[in-house]
């Protein structure tokens, strides 16, 4: 056999001979290769239907790899750098829930960023573990969480010898870094895990000039999107180990809840990407970089929107900035991100990643085409012509420090009463309040619930955000302590 | 031997023309164009396997997008010009002396190029000295243009490949931020006829009845267009295109044309029910 490379790619090469070998199917899934659904064959497609299957001794077996799967993986793991890499079918929640279930236990410590993803603090409800919030550091004008400063995390570290890891946002939705690699050192000379959720990471590891990446930086755990900046299918991602870390365990730790069905669609996307970024992702990433930056200066022109990037670099809260993200504050206009996020689409048919109360991130990618740049650039303008106000009432920032009293996992299953929104106040929640996007927790579960947070609840949901997370559906109740 | 240049209008319907020869084809970074010759309609292009223009009726596009506007608006200096690299509005365009100045924005330089060299019918004015070329995006451009022409004229391809941005809001808008306060936008606005082409039709009338007070459409009779019944849109800021017509006035100036005469430009505005409906269904 001759040495694997990144030119292969083994689950897709396995499915592409498992299809010309034509096996009869006397397994699951019932579709039989989409004979036996034909209205979703025609939707999806023939070649599609064909290679949705089931693990079998050909094309191995995501639990426990042992040939073609296990080859991906390895090659997986050169691509990023790691010692080991697994595909993650879940999303790259599973990946972060993972990564936390490894890292600790019932009443371990974990030291992280209040803007976390909520996958890693339900993770923190499924093992027990207790958070201890770093504030991030707000910028005050554009209002979004930055990244953590490094003396923050030492003092985190100096109140709570005791935690098991570090957890690393790399970089957070708008594409602020923080200092991995001091934080990393500071972790490991204290015995702490350092876990990354490079979510909106995965080209760090590709392109050229990119903020440090999790493996690079020497940190343990990084659970890395492929299906955002990577090309592949929705809901599929990559979990990267250093060295240190027992991927056999880990494998252990996966199996709690990953699938034991794991699609091919999903492994074969994951693989095909991982080439492509391999072989060509300088080059992609050159090109995404490109069009962000050639949008960027042509919003900048348009007057009022400010379209950020590497000048917020401050040393510390904002080490470095992904400059692929495109990040617009949108308040000098006088509206807010999520009114512009809701007219670009309503009036522009332009979807864009999200709007929050001062800003919006539009995804650029190498799927982007020059035209539709041109396109988002006008609508902008537009938007500006037709629809700015001078902007009196805007709250001047969104983020809020969380005030823990229990941890998340006895808070979720305590005894708990319904309460009116405005009759919450001082009371412990006991469930998650979410603004999507960008899916940073307003509350979690054993959070004291304050007048400042009901003020905010309230303004997210009339400025038209999409709230989760509670029982109650329309967010006009909250679960409390009894 | 028998070669035959085949459009198809619509999955169901193939439209072909039998070709003498083929005089060019290229591809540029936008889209492959091609030359053909023809004994029925004389040299013809096409961008995509789409047709464009034919020698034979390109005369009753070119004058109906140019003339209508022309002679509404009572004194149209500053014309912009959008798409078109063929030529054929800026030659009609070049007959008014009036006129001061003509900006022409096509995105792809090749088709200008070719044009000049296949296709002197319409090229032909392209050197004229008010004729100001700029290859570039027309959505990028007119995004910088605030009160500045007196008509604009969006001679666009199909709302597909490389001219989709001209059928969105976000142009017909920045057509209005660019116009002066009684400028007025005519576009090419496909046709009602086949279903994809009449939803496309539809789409960017409701898109310009949200961008301008004044908004109608008017129809020509293109044999080599799908179907071969066309409509034009006509947007403007002040002036209604027949209550403030002034077709005397036109007729004065002396230009001499194949298709456009006054009667007809009233006319043109008079729709088939079938299609007074649909627009009405996105007013």
């Amino acid at each position: 056999m001759t040495e694997l490379s990144q030119v292969n790619a083994p689950i897709y090469e396995a499915l592409r001979k498992f299809r010309r070998m034509r096996v009869v199917p006397f397994d699951v899934p019932g579709h039989k290769r989409g004979r036996g659904n034909m209205e979703l064959t025609e939707f999806l497609g023939e070649d599609c239907m064909n290679v949705d299957v089931n693990s079998m001794k050909p094309l191995d077996n995501l639990c426990h790899p042992v040939s073609v799967i296990k080859d991906a993986e390895m090659l997986a793991a050169q691509a990023f750098g790691a010692a080991n890499a697994f595909f993650m079918v879940g999303g790259t929640t599973s990946a972060v829930q993972s990564m936390i279930m490894y890292a600790c236990k019932e009443g371990d410590k974990i030291i992280m960023p209040r803007n976390v993803h909520r996958s890693a603090i339900n993770a923190l409800i499924l093992t027990g573990a207790v958070p201890v919030y770093v504030n991030p550091d707000v910028n005050k004008q554009l209002g979004i969480a930055l990244g953590m400063s490094v003396s923050q995390v030492e003092q985190a570290i100096k109140d709570n010898p005791d935690a098991k890891a570090i957890m690393v946002n790399n970089p957070t939705y708008y594409g602020i870094c923080s200092d991995l690699n001091r934080i990393t050192d500071l972790a490991h000379a204290h015995g702490m895990l350092v876990l990354v959720d490079e979510a909106h990471g995965t080209h760090f590891y590709f392109g050229d000039n990119f903020p440090l990446t999790a493996m690079a930086a020497g940190a343990d755990i990084a659970s890395v999107s492929m299906h955002k900046s990577g090309g592949s299918l929705t809901q599929s991602s990559f979990l990267l180990m250093g060295e240190k870390v027992n991927a056999d365990y880990m494998r252990q730790v996966i199996n709690l809840t990953q699938t034991t069905s794991a699609s091919y669609l999903l492994l074969s996307s994951l693989d095909i990407s991982r080439k492509r970024l391999a072989l060509g992702g300088k080059e992609i990433f050159a090109q995404t970089v490109e069009m962000a930056e050639y949008a960027r200066s042509e919003i900048n022109d348009i007057g009022g929107y400010y379209a950020y990037s590497r000048e917020l670099i401050n040393g510390d809260s904002i080490f470095d900035f992904d400059v692929s993200k495109l990040s617009v504050f949108t308040l000098p206009i006088g509206l807010a991100g999520i009114e512009v996020y809701d007219l670009l689409r309503d009036e522009y048919d332009i979807q864009i990643e999200f709007g929050d109360i001062g800003n919006i991130l539009a995804y650029i990618s190498v799927g982007d085409r020059k035209r539709d740049i041109e396109r988002l650039i006008s609508a902008m303008s537009e938007i500006k012509r037709r629809f700015s106000r001078t902007g009196a009432d805007m709250l001047s920032h969104e983020y809020i420090s969380p005030v823990v009293t229990e941890a998340p996992r006895k808070a979720f299953y305590a005894e708990k009463v319904s309460l009116p929104l405005d009759e919450s106040a001082g009371k412990v929640c006991t469930e998650f309040v979410m603004c999507y996007p960008p899916g940073i927790p307003i509350l979690a579960p054993g959070e004291l619930i304050t007048p400042e947070i009901i003020e905010y609840i309230k303004y997210a949901k009339e400025k038209g955000c999409q709230m989760t997370g509670t029982e109650d559906i329309n967010i006009e109740r909250l679960n409390v302590l009894k | 031997m028998e070669l035959w240049f085949t459009e198809r209008h619509t999955p169901n319907v193939k439209f072909s023309i039998k070709v003498d020869h083929q005089l060019y084809s290229g591809n540029s970074e936008f889209q492959r164009i091609d030359v053909f010759d023809s004994k029925e309609f004389g040299r013809f292009l096409t961008l995509d396997g789409y047709m464009m223009l034919t020698e034979k009726d390109e005369f009753i596009y070119h004058e109906m997008i140019t003339h209508v506007p022309m002679a509404v608006h009572p004194d149209p200096k500053n014309i912009l010009v959008i798409g078109a690299g063929d030529g054929g509005v800026v030659r009609e365009l070049t007959r008014y002396s009036s006129v001061e100045s003509i900006d022409l924005v096509e995105i792809d330089e090749l088709v200008v190029e070719v044009s000049k060299k296949y296709l002197p019918t319409t090229a032909c004015r392209l050197d004229d000295e008010r004729v100001h070329i700029y290859y570039e995006d027309g959505v990028k451009f007119i995004r910088r243009c605030e009160n500045k022409y007196d008509i604009i004229i969006v001679d666009s391809t199909d709302p597909f490949g490389p001219g989709e941005g001209l059928f969105t809001k976000e142009f017909y808008g920045s057509c209005f931020k660019a116009l002066k306060e009684d400028g007025i936008m005519v576009n090419q606005h496909e046709s009602p006829f086949y279903a994809e082409d009449a939803a496309a039709m539809q789409r960017s009338h409701k898109r310009i009845v949200e961008s301008f007070p004044i908004s109608r459409v008017y129809q020509a009779h293109i044999p080599t267009y799908p179907s071969g019944h066309w409509l034009f849109g006509f947007a403007s800021k002040k002036y209604h295109p027949v209550r403030d017509y002034n077709p005397t006035k036109w007729s004065m100036i002396g230009i001499k044309t194949k298709y456009y005469n006054t009667h007809l430009h009233t006319g043109a505005f008079a729709l088939p029910n079938y299609v007074e409906e649909m627009l009405r269904d996105v007013e």
